[in-house]
C-alpha cells in the first residue's frame, strides 16, 4: 500500500470517547497517575491500546502493576449500605425496647433475624427474657459494617489477615487486576500532534518533512506482499544441474521426444527383448500411432546438434572428415550382437523379432536420446560430452515414491583413455557441486553398462549411505555398433531429478513436488536452490 | 532385482563367520549384491535378504550365494563340474518327437544320483527353480523345469506333443487323472499356475514327456505328474527343461546342476542324458560341462582400471570371481580363461574386465580422470527460448506449475469441449484412466492444478512451458513433441485481459510487436503478432481470439489461442470461478 498523499491526522479514538485525550488531561493534572483510581470504569483493554498509542509516540510512559484486589459481594455490599445482621436485630430489640422472638423475622429479614440474633448474643448486645429478646448494650459498633465499608474504598482489608474469614463468609471475594501507572513521557505534549504515515514527493518538494511527525512504523509486522511470479521448485533444481554441467563443457542433447522406438530405447542398449524392463507391467506402449520407421536420422535432433557444436568444432584437433551414417548396417550390427554375438561379445543368443524394434514405446529414460547422440558422434568420433534433464516415463503403481513420470539427469563422456577410476573422480567432483562429499561405488548390474556402478552418498542427516545415481560405461556391445572405435570409450551416468529435490526438501511424496497436486504455496514460497550451500 | 531370503545362521556357517550386520553389509556391498533385510528378531529361523543383480543366475539360491562369497573370501576352490557316466556305459535316452516344434521345441535333461535332501536343501531346490521359472525363464514362458523322483520312472524316455485330449494323468499333489483340457480348466483356479496356462492353452498340441510305461513326468510348462514327485526320501533326481529359447535352455540346466550337484553322493557330479532329436539337429548329450574358453587382454583391464598388473595378478583376481585363467603362451597380453558354467552373464571381455575390478574393489581403484577431451558447452535452443519465456512469465507475476504430460482422453478432448482430432498418441497398456494420452494442449495439466489448489487465494496466476505430443505420419517415431507456453488466470473475475497482457508480454520480449494496421499486415514486411476474434468450443463466444505470427516475409500463421473458458469446461473441471487461459507454440519461434 503506497502512503496516503500529504499529512494526515491520526484517528486515535473509535467511537464517541477519546480516551486518548482524557488520559493527556488526567497526566496534565496529576503525573503520575494510577489508571485504576483514575479511570476505574474504563475496561483495561482500552486503557491499554490508548497507552499503547500515546507511549509508541513517547508521549506518555507507563508501568504495568498486576495485583489482587478485594471487591464486595452482593451480600457485603448489603452489609456496607445496611448494617450487619446484628446491628438490624438490635436495632429492631432496642427501638421495641422488648420483642418477641416470633415477631423478629418480620422486623428484620429472615435472613438477618437467623444470623444476627446469634450474632447479637456472641457480642452482648441483646438478651433473650422468656420469649422475647431484650437490648442489652445503648449502642453498639457495627465492626463488620465499617470493615466493609473500607473494603469498598480500598479494595483491601486493613489487616490482610481478616480475608480469609470474610472469603469463608461470602462477603468479599478477589479479582485480578491489571492496572496502569502513569506519567509523563520525553516527548509529552497535551494534544496529539498530526501525524504522517509515509515521506512523500510533495513533502520534498515543499520541505515539510523537515518538521513532519511521522507515524512511527511498526517493525514486527512483516512488509508488503510482492504479489510474484515464482519458478517451480523442480525447475529450479534442474537449472542448478544444467549450470553444473555448462561449467564442464557439456552439450544439451534434443530429448524434446517423448515416443521412441523399441530399437532406439532397449535394441541399440544391448537391452535383451525379453528382458522384464521391455514387460507390459514396466513400459508405457504406444498403441496408435502402430509403429515406428526404421532407424534413421532425425532431422530435428540433427539441426539442433549441428548448432550446438558447431562452436566445439573450432577446438576439434581433429581433421578426419564426418563419414555418412549407415543406419541400415547399424541396425543390422545391432541385430547381431543380439542374436549371434559380434564386437567380441558372444551376445545373448536369442530370436531377434524385428518387430519389437518398432513397437513404440514412451521412452523409459532418456538415455534413449544418448544412445543416438553417440551414435551420431561415429560420423566423426571424437571426445564429447552430452547431458540431458527430461521426462521419462515408467507404467508403475503410483505411491509415495513412484510416479508414472519424473526427470532424469543423465551425463554422457566420451574420450579416449577413459578409466574406472577417472569415472569415480569425475563422479565425485559432480556430486560435490551438489554438497555431497564422501561417495562409494557399488557394482552393479545394467543391460548396457559394464562395469556398472550404484553411487553412494554419505547422507549427515540421515546418517547413513544413500544411493544417489547409477554410472558406468556403456558396454561395446553397445558402442561398437554404432561405429565408433575401441578406444574411445563412453560413461555414462544418471540420477532422478526428483530423488535429490525430495532429500534437500524433505518432501516424503514425489507427488507434492511434481503433477497437478502440488500445493502452488509451496512454489511460491520454495527458497531460492543453492546446491552447494545448504 | 530378485531377492533372496536365505537362513542367517546357515549363511553364515557356510561363510565359517558370524558377521555383524555391518560387516556383512560391507561385504555385500564389496561384491554387488545387497543386504536388503536381516529379520533377526522377527522370524525363527532368522533370514537374510539379499538382492542379486539380474544377470547372476548363479546366486538365486542359499547354495549359489554361499559358493560365490566362499570364493570371493579365497575360503573356497571353485568346483570343478564333471560328468559321470553309468557304470554300464548306457545313457538314459529321451527321444524329442517333431510334433514339439508346434508348441515348445527344445529340450535338455540331467540326472543327480544319490542327492542326500533334508527340508532346507529341499526348499531351496524348489525355490531355485521357482526364481529361474520367475526371473530367466520370462514366467516359464522361455524355459521351464520340471523335477523328478528317477526311481519311480524307467527309461528311456519320449519328449513328445499331443492334442490335449489325448493327455491324462494326476498333476502333482492331486489323485484324480485329468485329461489336459480338465486341466486347463482345473488350474483357472490356482492362482499361481494360472498365469502360465496362456503359455500352451490355443495351441493344438501340448508339451508331454512321458516314461518307457507312458508314465507322465510332466506336461511343461504347466505341471509335474504326482507320479514322479520328489520328496525328502528322493535319491535320483532327473531334470526335465523345455524351452522356446535354446540358449537359456542350457543356461537353466547349468544352474540347475551346479547348485545341486553338491549334494550328490560324489559331490559335483551329474549324469549325462543322451537327446535323440534328428529332426531340429538337437541330438546330444547333455549337460555339457566344459567352461567356456575364451582369452582376455591384460592391457585391456589394466588400461580400464588404471592399474599395471600382471598377468599373474590378474589371473589371482579372476580367482576370486569363479574363473581359471593363466597367461597365454601364444601372446604377451593375452589370458586363457575357462569361464565355469555357472557364469552366464559373462559376454564379453568386458564382463572379465569388471569381474577384476570388483575383486580389486572398485573402491580401492585408483581415481583420476584422464580426460582430454575439449568442447564448448551448449544449450539446446528449444530449451533456451523456453526459459526466456519461463523467467518472463515468472516475472511478470505468474507461478510456474509442473503437471503431468499423460492425461486422460476426456481431460484432454470432451472436458475441452472439444472432439477428437486424432492427433494425440494413444497408450496401449496403462494401468489408470489417468494415462491414456500424451496430452496435446497443456490446458487440463494447468485446470487440474488450479483444481487441486482451490483453497489458495485468488487469483491464481499460473503457467507452464513444456512439450505437448502429436502424430506425426513422416518422422521415424510418427510423433514429435510441441514446445508449448500455456497460463491461466483464475478468480472472481475472468481476468482475460490479464492472460492479453502477458500475451503482450511475451510477445514483447521475443521482439514480436503488435502489428495492428491493415497495409503493413498485408505487406507482410513486419514481424510481429496480431490477435484475431475465432470460434472455439473450448471458450465463451465473443472472449477468445487467434494469436496470429507474422515472420518477415512470410505469410501470418496461427501460433495459439487466448480467451475466457467456457463455463461448461470450468464444469467438467470443477472450477467455480471465472478463468481464462492462453496456449501457444513456441516453437515458431525458433
Amino acid at each position: 500500500m503506497p502512503g496516503q498523499r500529504g499529512p494526515v491526522p491520526v484517528p486515535l479514538h473509535n467511537g464517541s470517547r477519546d480516551l486518548t485525550l482524557d488520559i493527556l488531561e488526567a497526566l496534565e493534572e496529576n503525573d503520575p497517575f494510577q489508571t485504576q483510581s483514575q479511570f476505574p470504569e474504563t475496561p483495561q483493554a482500552e486503557i491499554k491500546a490508548a497507552l499503547d498509542r500515546l507511549a509508541s509516540r513517547s508521549m506518555v510512559e507507563y508501568d504495568t502493576q498486576d495485583r489482587e484486589i478485594v471487591v464486595l459481594t452482593a451480600e457485603g455490599q448489603q452489609i456496607a449500605d445496611e448494617g450487619s445482621h446484628e446491628y438490624k436485630v438490635w436495632k429492631a430489640v432496642k427501638a421495641s425496647g422488648k420483642l418477641s422472638i416470633k415477631e423478629l423475622p418480620q422486623k428484620v429479614a429472615a435472613e438477618s433475624a437467623k444470623v444476627g440474633q446469634g450474632n447479637a448474643f456472641k457480642l452482648k448486645w441483646i438478651k433473650k427474657d422468656g420469649d422475647s429478646l431484650v437490648p442489652i448494650a445503648d449502642s453498639v459498633q457495627d465492626v463488620t459494617r465499617e470493615l466493609l465499608e473500607h473494603v469498598a474504598t480500598n479494595a483491601a482489608f486493613p489487616d490482610p489477615k481478616q480475608l480469609k474469614d470474610y472469603q469463608k463468609r461470602k462477603l468479599v471475594a478477589t479479582q485480578k487486576q491489571i492496572a496502569y501507572k502513569v506519567r509523563k513521557g520525553p516527548r509529552w505534549a497535551k494534544e496529539i500532534p498530526v501525524e504522517v504515515t509515509d515521506l512523500t514527493a510533495e513533502m520534498l518538494e515543499d520541505g515539510s518533512w523537515q518538521t513532519a511527525n511521522f507515524k512511527p512504523y511498526n517493525f514486527k509486522a512483516l512488509g508488503a506482499n510482492q504479489n510474484s511470479g515464482a519458478l517451480h521448485p523442480l525447475n529450479k533444481v534442474r537449472e542448478e544441474f544444467r549450470k553444473i554441467f555448462f561449467n564442464w563443457d557439456f552439450i544439451e542433447m534434443p530429448t524434446a521426444r517423448f515416443v521412441d522406438s523399441g530399437f532406439w530405447n532397449f535394441d541399440a542398449l544391448f537391452v535383451p527383448q525379453q528382458h522384464p524392463a521391455r514387460d507390459l507391467q514396466d513400459t508405457f506402449y504406444v498403441s496408435d500411432p502402430p509403429s515406428s520407421g526404421p532407424p534413421g536420422p532425425d532431422p530435428i535432433a540433427d539441426a539442433a546438434l549441428d548448432e550446438m557444436e558447431a562452436d566445439s568444432a573450432t577446438f576439434s584437433t581433429s581433421t578426419s572428415k564426418s563419414s555418412k551414417l549407415d543406419y541400415a548396417k547399424y541396425a543390422s550390427d545391432v541385430r547381431a550382437v543380439h542374436e549371434t554375438g559380434a564386437f567380441g561379445s558372444i551376445g545373448y543368443r536369442y530370436p531377434y523379432n524385428e518387430a519389437e524394434t518398432t513397437r513404440l514405446v514412451l521412452r523409459t529414460h532418456t538415455t534413449a536420446v544418448s544412445t543416438y547422440c553417440l551414435h551420431r558422434l561415429a560420423a566423426n568420433p571424437r571426445p564429447a560430452r552430452y547431458f540431458s534433464i527430461d521426462r521419462v516415463f515408467r507404467n508403475e503403481t503410483v505411491d509415495a515414491t513412484h510416479l508414472a513420470e519424473f526427470h532424469q539427469i543423465e551425463g554422457v563422456i566420451a574420450d579416449y583413455g577413459l578409466t574406472l577410476g577417472g569415472l569415480m573422480d569425475f563422479l565425485a567432483s559432480f556430486f560435490k557441486k551438489l554438497g555431497i562429499t564422501n561417495l562409494r561405488f557399488k557394482p552393479a548390474y545394467n543391460p548396457y553398462t559394464e562395469p556398472s556402478m550404484e553411487v553412494f552418498g554419505f547422507h549427515a542427516g540421515l546418517d547413513k549411505w544413500v544411493e544417489i545415481g547409477n554410472s558406468g560405461m556403456f558396454r561395446p556391445e553397445m558402442l561398437l555398433p554404432m561405429g565408433l572405435p575401441e578406444d574411445l570409450r563412453v560413461y555414462g551416468f544418471g540420477l532422478s531429478l526428483e530423488r535429490p529435490t525430495m532429500i534437500k526438501y524433505g518432501v516424503s511424496n514425489i507427488r507434492e513436488l511434481l503433477g497437478h497436486k502440488v500445493d502452488l504455496g509451496f512454489i511460491e514460497s520454495n527458497a531460492a536452490v543453492r546446491l552447494d550451500k545448504d | 532385482m530378485p531377492t533372496i531370503s536365505v537362513d542367517k545362521h546357515a549363511l553364515y556357517k557356510a561363510l565359517g563367520k558370524e558377521y555383524t550386520r555391518d560387516e556383512f553389509d560391507e561385504l555385500c556391498f564389496e561384491f554387488g549384491i545387497e543386504l536388503d533385510d536381516d529379520t533377526t528378531g522377527q522370524e525363527e529361523p532368522p533370514q537374510l535378504k539379499i538382492e542379486i543383480p539380474a544377470n547372476r543366475y548363479d546366486m538365486l539360491c542359499f547354495e549359489g550365494i554361499a559358493m560365490n562369497l566362499n570364493v570371493f573370501l579365497g575360503r573356497q576352490a571353485m568346483p570343478q563340474y564333471r560328468l559321470s557316466r553309468p557304470k554300464d556305459g548306457k545313457l538314459l535316452e529321451v527321444t524329442v518327437k517333431p510334433e514339439t516344434q508346434q508348441v515348445r521345441q527344445y529340450f535338455s535333461c540331467a540326472i543327480l544320483r544319490g542327492v542326500k535332501f533334508d527340508e532346507a536343501r529341499y526348499q531351496s531346490f524348489i525355490s531355485l527353480q521357482d526364481k529361474l521359472h520367475q526371473n530367466l525363464a520370462r514366467q516359464r514362458s522361455l524355459v521351464a523345469i520340471g523335477t523328478h523322483d528317477l526311481d519311480t520312472l524307467k527309461g528311456p524316455f519320449t519328449y513328445e506333443a499331443l492334442p490335449p485330449e489325448q493327455i491324462k494323468f494326476a498333476p502333482l499333489n492331486q489323485t484324480k487323472e485329468m485329461n489336459a483340457k480338465e486341466m486347463m480348466e482345473f488350474f483357472e483356479k490356482d492362482l499361481q499356475l494360472r498365469k502360465y496356462l496362456p503359455i500352451i492353452r490355443d495351441k493344438p498340441v501340448y508339451p508331454i514327456i512321458y516314461d518307457a510305461n507312458r508314465t507322465v513326468l510332466s506336461m511343461p510348462p504347466i505341471i509335474n505328474s504326482n507320479h514322479s514327485k520328489i520328496t525328502l526320501k528322493t535319491r535320483d533326481v532327473f531334470i526335465d527343461i523345455t524351452a522356446t529359447d535354446k540358449t537359456k535352455l542350457e543356461i537353466v540346466n547349468h544352474i540347475l546342476v551346479a547348485m545341486f550337484s553338491m549334494y550328490c553322493a560324489e559331490p559335483f557330479t551329474i549324469e549325462p542324458v543322451k537327446i535323440i532329436s534328428p529332426h531340429n539337429n538337437e541330438s546330444r548329450e547333455t549337460p555339457d560341462l566344459s567352461p567356456r574358453a575364451t582369452t582376455v587382454s591384460s592391457s585391456f583391464i589394466n588400461s580400464i582400471c588404471g592399474l599395471t598388473l600382471s598377468r599373474d595378478e590378474i589371473s589371482a583376481l579372476l580367482t576370486k570371481m569363479c574363473h581359471s585363467s593363466r597367461p597365454s603362451k601364444t601372446s604377451d597380453d593375452l589370458l586363457d580363461i575357462d569361464i565355469p558354467i555357472t557364469r552366464a552373464d559373462v559376454l564379453h571381455q568386458a564382463d572379465i574386465m569388471e569381474d577384476a575390478a570388483i575383486a580389486y574393489g572398485f573402491n580401492n581403484l585408483p581415481r583420476h580422470f584422464p580426460s582430454v577431451s575439449h568442447g564448448v558447452a551448449a544449450a539446446l535452443p528449444i530449451n533456451k527460448l523456453a526459459d526466456i519465456v519461463r523467467l518472463e512469465a515468472a516475472m511478470a507475476g505468474w507461478t510456474e506449475v509442473m503437471p503431468l504430460i499423460l492425461c486422460s482422453h476426456d481431460e484432454n478432448y470432451a472436458w475441452l469441449n472439444k472432439a477428437d482430432d486424432n492427433k494425440a498418441v494413444r497408450l496401449q497398456n496403462p494401468k489408470t484412466a489417468e494415462y491414456q494420452i500424451v496430452r496435446t494442449s497443456l490446458l487440463p495439466g494447468l485446470l487440474k492444478t488450479i483444481r487441486e489448489n482451490r483453497k489458495h487465494a485468488v487469483p491464481m496466476k499460473i503457467f507452464e512451458v513444456s512439450d505437448i505430443g502429436v502424430k506425426d505420419e513422416k518422422l521415424e517415431r510418427r510423433s514429435r513433441n510441441v514446445r508449448h507456453f500455456a497460463a491461466a488466470w483464475y478468480g472472481k473475475s475472468s481476468g482475460f485481459e490479464q492472460v492479453h497482457g502477458l500475451l503482450d508480454r511475451v510477445m514483447l520480449m521475443l521482439r514480436s510487436a503488435v502489428i495492428t494496421r491493415d497495409d503493413e499486415l498485408k505487406k507482410g514486411e513486419m514481424t510481429g503478432y496480431f490477435i484475431e476474434e475465432v470460434e472455439d468450443s473450448t471458450y465463451l463466444a465473443g472472449h477468445v481470439a487467434a494469436i496470429y505470427l507474422q515472420l518477415k516475409g512470410q505469410s501470418a500463421v496461427k501460433i495459439g489461442i487466448f480467451g475466457i473458458l467456457h463455463p461448461k469446461v470450468l464444469k467438467h473441471f470443477d472450477l467455480p470461478f471465472p478463468t481464462s487461459t492462453l496456449e501457444l507454440n513456441l516453437e515458431n519461434f525458433m
